[in-house]
């Protein structure tokens, strides 16, 4: 039973690469033209950034993608290809390959959303339980309208409010980078310090927009939790209230704030993306950005199939979590 | 006597509402809204977009959008009531021309969406079998992927004047997932219910079924999903835009929002630049998502003892 949904779970992660990789393929095909021609021809006319290294690439890619073959043979050379992490070069960064940028920006994104996520999660669901328990200060009820607004916007609109206060205000952090520029980034005190500082206004933008969500979400679990019979049963049996609100409510109010995040992974990567862009956070938004204005085709791809394999990736790992917090799963699935 | 007295009473629950119809259904409405504060400020707040955008149009030429129509890096003042961004438009009537645009790409995507996502949610989970099972694999792995990415790769694809109504269309592409997946749900919960196995009973048949019992139950709940897949879309349309990927001739309030930040305005301290698109962005997603939950209140009346 276990097993058959583990294995369930692998083939829709495999789907997804798969689709990942034929987007990638088809979409550039739809126009009707050789799309890798059109790019390079189009980067070479835009000038300045490649005239060394541009015919090389155009040959390479006329025997590399086998342009006079049948497209079933280009579409497999091109699966080949994606199965050996081989993304090309980057047009704007000839002669570096799309997967060492890839490799670069990667660790950033992922600390950064990794981090954020984890922690919009842990405070708004925290959050919610109080705000969605009858025993709550009236106070707390305050808080309410400020989270919701907070929810509706963009995380990079807060980024960009965030920027203004600092700018006038609160010069203490650091605006735009991973890290202060011209310092070589070993594993020592000041560098993680540095880091960390620069983390902080991109962190904050995306954690401050992403606690109202799950606050808010918790906070209607933990009231439909109260009306159940369990809840009337534990309070008539006299268990202290911290129990109820702890082992009753709050543990059952969990299971759907914990399958709500895989479907909102994809939602908080994309509004990422663009709070790492205006930050100039050295992860895959800021690389992104650049790679579109640079018309860097190949870049872009890679990218594209990068943060769709690594959600992918995400949304596989907390499906064999979920089991675990729900036992419930695996027989209804399995 | 006995049925006179219950005649009568009768009458008094039900008086006649013809006369006065509109003014009591006016009257009654605006009860509820009191009842439902969230819904009656979000509606406030996108009223307030409007009316702006309206009486706007009748104060400015919108063809002041334009660059070059004023003097570059105005502060506000005099004929400039939002003052000009570096490229001369004015950014009163870029507000003006700017928040319909971006309400229209929202409204064209939010309504294709729906309407797609709704076809195929009743589709799937009415006939159910292999048609629900491939609409639904579809649904599931595609809301998996990160929207945004899939939008960049179409929207580098058709890269070189795009104008509002094609970026709304690509916007579109994606918008019907998340309705497909909430309104399937809406309908398997009600597609059991007695009066509409009483209708599979009499020999209607699946499509009147679907259109005259399912439909009218559920257009509450579709309309909340309508607000949602707007916000949804405009959202997506403005990260497009602040990306570069927008289109570039418009003055919709994600494209000036890309300005801004291809200009560093909020650095240099231009605040006049970015202050009015920032509230405008703030006010629409704001005002959505306060109806979109006013709206699931009247759709689903069991989270009222909730809000």
């Amino acid at each position: 039973m276990r097993l058959s949904y583990v294995f369930k779970r692998f083939g829709i992660f495999l789907l997804i690469v798969w689709l990942a990789s034929s987007i990638n393929f088809f979409l550039p095909r739809l126009g009707g033209q050789d799309p890798m021609r059109a790019h390079l021809l189009e980067q070479a006319m835009l000038g300045g950034y490649v005239q060394a290294g541009l015919e090389e690439m155009v040959q390479e890619y006329n025997v590399k993608f086998g342009l006079d073959k049948p497209l079933w043979q280009q579409y497999l050379n091109y699966l080949g290809d994606i199965a050996r992490l081989d993304f090309n070069y980057s047009v704007s960064n000839y002669p570096r390959t799309v997967a060492s940028m890839l490799a670069d920006a990667l660790p950033w994104t992922i600390g950064l959303l990794l981090t954020t996520t984890l922690l919009a999660f842990a405070i708004g669901t925290l959050l919610g339980a109080i705000l969605g328990w009858p025993g709550a200060p009236r106070w707390l009820s305050f808080a309410l309208p400020p989270l919701m607004a907070l929810n509706a916007i963009p995380f990079f609109l807060l980024g960009l409010i965030l920027i203004y206060l600092v700018t006038t205000r609160f010069p203490f952090f650091p605006l735009f980078g991973g890290y202060s520029p011209g310092t070589l980034l070993t594993l020592s005190l000041d560098s993680i310090l540095d880091v960390l500082r620069h983390a902080i206004l991109p962190a904050a933008s995306i954690v401050l927009v992403a606690i109202g969500g799950w606050a808010l979400g918790m906070r209607a679990m933990m009231v439909t939790t109260q009306g159940e019979d369990y809840t009337i049963f534990a309070d008539a049996k006299g268990l202290l209230p911290f129990t109820i609100f702890l082992h009753y409510s709050v543990r059952n109010a969990l299971l759907p704030q914990a399958t709500a995040l895989a479907l909102v992974l994809g939602h908080i990567a994309s509004g990422a993306v663009l709070v790492e862009v205006i930050f100039g956070y050295p992860g895959i938004g800021t690389v992104l950005y650049n790679a579109i204005r640079q018309s860097d085709y190949f870049l872009i791809q890679g990218i594209v199939f990068g943060v769709i394999v690594s959600l992918g990736l995400a949304t596989f790992i907390l499906d064999l979590i979920y089991p675990l917090l729900d036992p419930r799963i695996t027989y209804r699935r399995g | 006597m006995s049925s006179t007295s219950t005649e009568q009473t009768v009458i008094s629950i039900a008086p006649p509402r013809d006369t006065a119809l509109w003014a009591d259904r006016t009257t009654s409405i605006g009860r509820y809204l009191r009842r439902n504060p969230t819904l009656l400020v979000g509606l406030l707040l996108l009223l307030g977009l409007l009316l702006f955008a309206v009486i706007g149009s009748f104060l400015v030429d919108v063809e002041r959008a334009r660059p070059l129509s004023a003097r570059a890096l105005q502060p506000p003042g005099g004929s400039l009531p939002f003052g000009s961004d570096k490229q001369g438009r004015d950014m009163f009537a870029v507000m003006v021309a700017g928040a319909p645009l971006t309400l229209r790409i929202g409204l064209i995507a939010g309504f294709i969406g729906t309407f797609v996502g709704a076809t195929l949610a009743f589709v799937s989970a009415y006939y159910g079998g292999a048609v629900d099972n491939v609409i639904r694999g579809m649904v599931d792995i595609g809301l998996t992927v990160p929207g945004l990415m899939v939008l960049i790769l179409i929207a580098m694809n058709l890269k070189g004047g795009l104008d509002v109504n094609q970026m709304a269309l690509i916007v579109a592409s994606l918008a019907w997932l998340f309705p497909a997946r909430t309104i399937r749900s809406q309908v398997l919960t009600i597609k059991e219910r007695g009066y509409v196995q009483i209708a599979r009973l009499s020999g209607v048949s699946g499509p009147e079924i679907i259109i005259k019992e399912l439909l009218p139950n559920l257009l509450p709940y579709m309309v909340a999903s309508l607000v949602g897949s707007v916000a949804a879309a405009i959202l997506a349309s403005v990260g497009l835009a602040v990306l570069g990927l927008g289109p570039t001739e418009s003055p919709d309030l994600g494209m000036t929002l890309y300005w801004v930040l291809y200009n560093a305005a909020i650095i240099n301290g231009w605040w006049w630049w970015w202050v009015p698109p920032i509230v405008a962005i703030a006010v629409l997603f704001i005002g959505l998502f306060l109806v979109t939950v006013g709206l699931d209140e009247i759709a689903n009346p069991r989270l009222r003892r909730q809000v």
